[in-house]
């Protein structure tokens, strides 16, 4: 039933992504197709896996397939004020998602007892109009099985009572090798999850489309230049006037250090 | 948004279908087409033909065709649900008309009724067809107060081209149906135009600050895409063809959509009698043709907001 669920649970399972920890590895995007090419929506079929010369729409011959967990890159903001921060994006198992309520079939559907959005891959025709309805590309569709998949939020391994307690969260949480995301109920406020989201300024992505997303982003942290806030010894500080006073211009600079360096670019640019 | 043939193909076909039949239910029923069986052959079965040729393409842009009557479910929330049980509805009533117009040679009366339940229905399924689009908040230039509109009036004129040539072949109220079709040629381009206006005005729906939530940094721009070729979001939600050339494809649009039949129609007008149903004939081809370049205008020149994590400044 693609209605949404008249009562919605207290439960809210969901994501935390942290944009200032996330170093862009792309782990959780391939564990995810490891784990997902295996699991509930098996298999997430890839087309012209080796780039080979077959073309599927007559576009391109690059290689595309199904994943659930996308990594972008993007530099925000200019200069030394700039920076790189890297941004996974899945579904966000959204509170009253478009996706779900756009479905002809009853395909989609918002769980009541833990609001993860899935797909009845047995019911699904394909017509993709739930991919036109996310705003968040969270939705692929699957050349080979002619059906629209998506992030379950691992639910054959949250509530999978094979594995030891400690594996019984989304995949791409167990992998991220530096902690950046968190799992857990953002309905409860007393969770873990809920208590970092509050303590960091957690947001949600695009909130004016009125999906009221589940999961949520931790914002980079502002940047730290000065020695002593980035923990290095505050002596060292010396050290990097005189090399910030004696790059830029290339001229003879105060310190020594400054000189020596005008010195040999001098030299070096003969 | 990628303009997919099958779809554009139904839309405009169906939609010209369900505009003759909306004509042919109303000029039945209130006697501005004789029950004639060659009127009612042919123009049931143009109307009829074009509705269930759309709906057949529809589904071959399925994954899975065979699972299609399953789209009938869900109708309590979905509008392309809705769509596809108002198309099937209104098959009930158009059939009999059908059946009391060629088979009895009545269209008027009980039979007559029929014939305006499936007027009603092929509104309501444009209507439906429309709204699949108009409620859709990631694609700002469907998610307008003219795109309904929109599709009536395309609807209305196409049938409307079709329902002239009809009675000019067969009798009936040639002359109101020619002029009719000169009225809704006009209205269809003044609903476009002012759409066009509108979306060519009007703010994004997105930026790549907003939809990232990293504005208060600065600006943002995609450094690194996720993959290295064009995944199926960027295939489906990121074409980017038309948007190029739409000054040009938006007066092709005009010209053969609007102009063309318009220009015929009116040589129509001038000839008369049997000769009209040449110039009549090209308008109905150039005028479903024009229809055919605006319908897939309207899926090229739609920005979703999704491509602005892919690299879009804006959508």
């Amino acid at each position: 039933m693609t209605s949404l669920p008249e009562t919605t649970g207290a439960t809210k399972l969901g994501l935390v992504i942290d944009l200032d920890i996330c170093v862009g590895c792309h782990a959780c995007a391939v564990n995810c197709k490891e784990w997902n090419a295996g699991g509930h929506s098996a298999p997430l079929t890839d087309w012209n896996a080796y780039s080979g010369t077959e073309s599927v729409d007559g576009e391109d011959a690059g290689a595309w397939g199904v994943w659930f967990n996308r990594v972008h890159t993007y530099e925000a903001g200019e200069g030394a004020e700039g920076r790189t921060v890297h941004f996974p994006r899945s579904c966000l198992h959204c509170e009253t998602p478009a996706c779900v309520t756009v479905c002809p079939t009853g395909a989609s559907y918002k769980r009541e007892e833990d609001g993860i959005v899935l797909v009845n891959a047995d019911l699904c025709i394909g017509c993709k109009l739930c991919s036109w309805a996310c705003p968040y590309g969270a939705r692929e569709y699957d050349h080979a099985d002619g059906v629209m998949k998506k992030c379950t939020l691992c639910i054959d391994r949250i509530y999978n009572e094979n594995l030891e307690e400690i594996d019984r969260v989304p995949v791409c949480v167990s992998t991220c090798p530096v902690g950046a995301r968190h799992y857990g109920d953002l309905g409860d406020p007393a969770s873990a999850v809920s208590q970092l989201v509050a303590e960091r300024g957690g947001y949600d992505l695009m909130p004016e489309m009125g999906y009221r997303p589940t999961n949520k982003y931790l914002p980079p942290r502002p940047a730290k230049t000065a020695c002593g806030s980035t923990g290095a010894p505050s002596r060292l500080q010396q050290l990097v006037d005189e090399a910030a006073d004696a790059v830029p211009q290339g001229a003879p600079a105060a310190g020594t250090g400054g000189r020596f360096l005008a010195w040999v670019d001098t030299v070096l640019s003969r | 948004m990628h303009p997919a043939a099958s779809v554009i193909f139904f839309t405009t076909a169906s939609g010209a279908g369900y505009g003759l039949l909306f004509l042919l239910g109303l000029g039945g029923a209130f006697g501005l087409m004789p029950p004639d069986l060659g009127l009612g052959l042919v123009g049931q079965t143009v109307a009829l033909g074009l509705i269930t040729a759309g709906l057949m393409a529809s589904t071959f842009h399925l994954g899975r065709p065979e699972r299609a009557w399953r789209a009938l479910s869900q109708w309590r929330s979905s509008w392309l649900s809705r769509e596809g049980v108002a198309a099937v509805a209104t098959y009930a009533p158009a059939g009999l008309f059908a059946l009391g117009w060629v088979v009895f040679g009545e269209n008027r009366g009980v039979w007559g009724v029929l014939g305006v339940l499936a007027a009603l229905g092929a509104v309501a399924t444009v209507v439906c067809t429309g709204m699949i689009y108009a409620s859709l908040p990631t694609i700002r230039q469907w998610r307008h107060p003219l795109t309904v509109p929109g599709y009536l009036a395309i609807a209305l004129y196409t049938g409307a081209l079709w329902a002239a040539l009809l009675t000019a072949a067969f009798g009936g109220a040639a002359t109101l149906f020619l002029w009719l079709a000169v009225l809704a040629g006009v209205a269809a381009a003044a609903v476009k135009a002012a759409y066009w206006r509108a979306i060519d005005s009007a703010p994004a729906a997105a930026t790549a600050e907003t939809a990232t939530g990293l504005g208060h940094l600065g600006r943002v721009r995609l450094l690194e895409a996720p993959s290295t070729s064009r995944n199926y979001v960027m295939r489906e939600m990121g074409y980017r063809v038309a948007r190029k050339h739409a000054t040009k494809l938006r007066a092709i649009a005009g010209l053969l959509g609007v102009a063309a039949p318009l220009a015929l129609l009116l040589v129509g007008a001038a000839v008369g009698g049997d000769g009209a149903v040449v110039p009549l004939f090209l308008a109905a081809l150039a005028g479903s043709a024009g229809a055919v370049v605006e319908r897939w205008l309207f899926f090229a020149e739609a920005t979703h907001v999704v491509t602005t994590y892919y690299g879009a400044e804006a959508a």
